[in-house]
């Protein structure tokens, strides 16, 4: 699939949307559909689509296993805590208004670091699924 | 030239994707090559996709496309470079798992007679439903109620689901990564 120059050429174009569309999905989500969760998984298809036309050499030198590996447990842990910080400043876990001088400000606040953490997880795993796939040979 | 009744169009829109829904998913069964099989299962899931956007859960539909029809593809044409790309015709009788699936459908058909009907507002969701329309907002500042729910009322709830998906990346991992030592 390496010298194929229609898809090289088509998936370069769709890369940078892609991941700005991710971006997009993942800091609207407060206003419009999406959120951590289906942003992570978009911009793990950008990754996966420049693994599958680039090989996976180059993917993993852009976005290593290692890294990947360490983003895993690196969200869950984003996620929890938020919670920490809110019971730290007086409120229960994951109770986001103690986070900011007002509760509805802490809540933004809240949500805001939430999906950064439900975001690195999927992303993370998908890429790792992916990868774990990929880097297997036919037997 | 009088105007379309909206209602009849969702309703209509409704069955014809069900109905499409009902041939891809016949269509998946039947077919062995399973190169074709993964195309139709992504199929599948934009249809379903389209079918949430009728009933405006948009959130659940851009899941079902990014997941459904984009990442689950690959994963299948991963295992599909892994495995076969035929499916292996069965020996076993027919019987007991037609018996199986027709008792378990008509269980389900059963069941959903007793459902509240669609929409209605006597449906226990709505119970609590215009309640936190009503104060998402004021609350939270966050005007799409779904991301508020999802992660500030249910923020612990959506904690768990985090879990899950390490949980799934990291038994996946375990299982299928080549180790150092091991010969390919």
């Amino acid at each position: 699939m390496r010298r194929d120059i229609v898809l090289r050429v088509a998936a370069k174009f769709i890369m940078a949307p892609l991941i700005l569309f991710a971006l997009y999905v993942q800091f609207h989500g407060d206003y419009g559909p999406g959120g951590g969760f289906q942003a992570g998984v978009i911009a793990a298809a950008g990754v996966i689509l420049y693994a599958i036309i680039n090989g996976l050499g180059a993917a993993q030198r852009l976005v290593s296993m290692a890294l990947v590996e360490r983003l895993i447990p690196a969200g869950v842990l984003v996620y929890a805590s938020v919670g920490l910080v809110s019971m730290a400043l007086g409120g229960n876990f994951l109770d986001y208004n103690p986070l900011a001088h007002d509760p509805v400000h802490g809540q933004e606040w809240g949500v805001f670091f939430v999906e950064a953490g439900v975001f690195l997880t999927v992303f993370s795993s998908m890429i790792a699924i992916y990868y774990a796939f990929a880097s297997r040979r036919a037997s | 030239m009088s105007t379309i009744d909206p209602v009849f169009v969702e309703a209509f829109l409704s069955l014809a994707l069900m109905l499409l829904v009902m041939v891809l998913a016949v269509a998946i069964v039947r077919i062995r090559g399973l190169f074709a099989v993964v195309v139709l299962l992504g199929a599948y899931s934009f249809v379903m996709a389209t079918l949430f956007v009728v009933l405006d859960a948009v959130d659940v539909a851009m899941t079902e496309a990014s997941v459904g029809a984009g990442i689950s593809t690959v994963l299948f044409l991963g295992a599909l470079y892994l495995t076969d790309v035929k499916e292996a015709t069965g020996t076993a009788r027919r019987i007991a798992p037609l018996f199986v699936a027709a008792v378990t459908a008509a269980v389900l058909v059963w069941g959903m007679s007793d459902l509240p009907d669609f929409g209605s507002s006597a449906q226990p969701i709505h119970a609590v439903g215009a309640d936190y329309l009503g104060r998402t907002l004021p609350d939270t500042g966050i005007p799409n109620v779904v991301t508020a729910v999802l992660a500030s009322y249910r923020g612990f709830d959506t904690l768990g689901e985090t879990a899950v998906v390490f949980t799934a990346a990291i038994g996946v991992l375990v299982l299928l990564r080549r180790r150092s030592g091991e010969r390919s």
